[in-house]
């Protein structure tokens, strides 16, 4: 029992990384109907920013992730107003296309700045809690509560406040938005930002659960974060946060069962699985084309 | 005389094509390189790189190599295959075709130095690995008999798994291990399981043989179900930018076990990505710095002076493949890529900066010893010796 509950603490861990990653493809899904490839990559620069106020600055925890957070958005909304913005009306594959390219360069600007892996020393205390032969450690508290609760911030401001509301309605209908008033342009520059400051957030995470960091770490982990809410129902947040923790779990849970050299091949093939039978994700709906 | 010009812009042109052909005696010997200078182990590309230019600088500064009765000059061309396989296959081609190169040095790590090789024996061009310790880099893939041009200046993993299973049963007097490596990458399998066999052989039981995919970052899974085997060793063959995060992962979920590692802990990148967590582990290797036989000394010491720090086991080999290389070129007599192959090949017994190497008739595989290492103080300690 024991064990089982470990492994669920481990996928826990591994799916809130997934489900932050993953909010930011469905975000910007949802507004603009566009993959933005880059987000891997965007993560990659939010654990390199952490790296670089520590090694720097030498700054605590949550300095360094209000940096990572602050860098990322910023990139995120220059990388939308000269990347994405001209594209607007372009074939969808253009915009994809740029997106790829946009990562390349992502990565291999960072690798003529860092070709070695580099190290992150621990920004919080290596303290593990032993509870009926489970190990608790506090960076596994630290990522799910941080987590959930900028999953829970991020639905409230969906929810409940003006430029979420403003959001949910470019996603429903992007040509009438415009007409009433909506100001387009600086929500879906809000929403980049929000989206990749979050996929930051995940870099710094990331970075600290698994301190070693390279420029090419953003490629599958943005790859299986995309597939997490492709899953969950792309453009739907709350579904890329269950798509999130789906991963985490499957992924974890074969190798606890399973032999590990099998993990991928039935983690995606039951993924596959779950596409056949609800095409447009499990909180997806379909979408409806009015003439 | 517009036709007159047309035709003597043809001449010219057919001219310029034809320069190229015919007999050219070379002027210097050409060498290449490829090494992983980005990617996942660039640590592993700047020692090789490191080791090469310094053998290309000592041969050069000595009036170059003499090869049958001419002195030349030694050319090096170093490639990136930026830890890939397929552009190592194609740094490869480029060297002999673009450059010209009568013989490869590299790539070191086995993933990237396979396909290399099948380039270089199917274009019949020399290719020594420094550091593929895996056996199938010199063995045909599908008729499984020895290749003739590719060589290597350490010793294989049959060995190498053997001398770490003995190893944990003796000296860390373990009965039960545990394995995690990477399915995906031919080196950290082929040894894996030449450790499980002989562990079991001897009376040994292997509680856990877990697997991850190169790349992977989180190994809580795998690591949980090793705490919940109970092993009194975890061998880790895996490369210096994986291992310190699997030491973490394990010790944060309770695993008291010590480590074992092979010689793809090597570099110092390890110790500055792993800090205190390695401290105390044994691994093995090719060669321990600071036990070193008087001829690898005056290498240590000019590779200290060129560059600053201690060669690791990638240079000491790099060094000892370009001495390979003199060698046989030397006995050659001509800057001719058949003809070093061949000299080569006739090579019995080399004494470099790694050790002893003798070459068994028909096998491009030397006989060497192995040496484990301690981390201790944050530095790599000779620990003992193991001969073949």
């Amino acid at each position: 029992m024991s064990y089982l509950l470990q492994q669920v603490l481990n996928a826990l861990q591994l799916g809130s990384i997934y489900a932050l990653i993953a909010l930011g493809y469905t975000m910007v899904y949802g507004i603009l109907t566009m993959i933005n490839f880059a987000h891997g990559d965007l993560f990659m620069v939010g654990a390199f920013l952490c790296f670089l106020s520590v090694l720097l600055f030498k700054l605590p925890f949550v300095a360094t992730l209000v940096v990572s957070m602050l860098g990322t958005a910023l990139l995120g909304v220059t990388i939308e107003r000269f990347a994405y913005k001209p594209l607007r009306q372009a074939p969808r594959v253009s915009a994809i296309i740029t997106a790829l390219g946009v990562g390349l360069f992502l990565e291999n600007f960072t690798l003529a700045l860092s070709p070695y892996p580099k190290h992150i020393p621990a920004l919080i205390p290596n303290v593990i809690w032993v509870l009926g032969g489970i190990s608790i450690s506090l960076l596994q508290v630290v990522v799910i509560a941080l987590s959930l609760v900028l999953m829970v911030v991020l639905d409230l401001i969906v929810r409940r406040t003006m430029v979420g509301m403003a959001m949910r309605a470019i996603s429903w209908d992007k040509t009438v938005a415009p007409l009433m008033g909506v100001p387009v342009d600086g929500v879906i520059s809000a929403t980049f930002a929000i989206g990749t400051s979050l996929g930051g957030v995940a870099g710094v995470l990331y970075a600290l659960c698994y301190p070693v960091i390279d420029p090419y770490m953003g490629i599958m982990v943005g790859w299986k974060a995309f597939i997490s809410a492709v899953v969950g129902g792309i453009g739907n947040i709350r579904g890329a946060m269950i798509g999130g923790y789906i991963l985490g779990m499957v992924e974890i849970l074969v190798v606890a069962f399973l032999p590990s050299t099998y993990r991928d091949l039935v983690a995606f093939a039951l993924l596959l699985v779950l596409l056949v039978f609800r095409p447009h994700g499990i909180l997806g709906r379909p979408a409806v084309q009015k003439v | 005389m517009k036709k007159a010009g047309l035709v003597f812009c043809v001449v010219v042109m057919v001219g310029a094509l034809l320069a190229g052909c015919g007999e050219k005696t070379p002027s210097a010997v050409r060498v290449g390189v490829i090494a992983e200078l980005t990617g996942d182990m660039p640590a592993v590309g700047e020692s090789c790189r490191k080791a090469a230019e310094l053998a290309v600088k000592q041969m050069n500064d000595a009036g170059g190599l003499k090869v049958g009765d001419k002195q030349y000059k030694v050319e090096l061309f170093v490639e990136d295959n930026a830890g890939k396989a397929d552009q190592s296959a194609s740094a490869a081609q480029k060297l002999i075709t673009q450059k010209k190169v009568v013989a490869i040095v590299g790539p070191n790590a086995t993933r990237y130095a396979i396909p290399a090789s099948e380039i270089a024996e199917s274009s019949k061009v020399l290719l020594i690995t420094p550091w593929s310790t895996n056996p199938k880099t010199t063995l045909d893939a599908k008729t499984g008999a020895p290749k003739k041009y590719v060589f290597r200046a350490c010793f294989i993993d049959p060995f190498q798994g053997r001398v770490l299973a003995r190893f944990a049963m003796d000296s860390l007097k373990a009965r039960r291990a545990a394995v995690l490596y990477d399915v995906a990458s031919d080196y950290n399998k082929g040894i894996a399981e030449v450790f499980k066999e002989t562990f079991e052989q001897n009376g040994g039981k292997v509680v856990a043989f877990e697997t991850y995919t190169t790349n992977d970052r989180d190994f809580s899974a795998q690591l949980t179900k090793i705490r919940k085997a109970d092993p009194q060793v975890v061998f880790l063959p895996n490369y210096y930018s994986e291992v310190p995060l699997q030491i973490q992962q394990a010790k944060r979920l309770g695993i008291k076990a010590p480590f074992l590692g092979s010689d793809s802990w090597g570099s110092q990148e390890l110790i500055k990505l792993c800090g205190k967590d390695c401290e105390g582990y044994y691994f093995s290797t090719h060669y321990a710095p600071d036990t070193a036989a008087p001829a690898a000394l005056g290498f240590i010491e000019a590779f200290k002076a060129a560059y600053g720090g201690m060669p690791d086991d990638v240079a000491a080999l790099t060094y000892d493949s370009f001495g390979l290389l003199k060698q046989a070129l030397q006995e050659a007599g001509k800057i001719d890529r058949q003809a070093v192959r061949d000299a080569l090949a006739k090579v019995q017994k080399y004494e470099g900066v790694t050790g002893d190497m003798q070459f068994r008739e028909g096998s491009s595989d030397p006989v060497k010893s192995a040496v484990i290492l301690k981390i201790e103080g944050g530095k790599f300690v000779y620990f003992a010796n193991a001969k073949p």
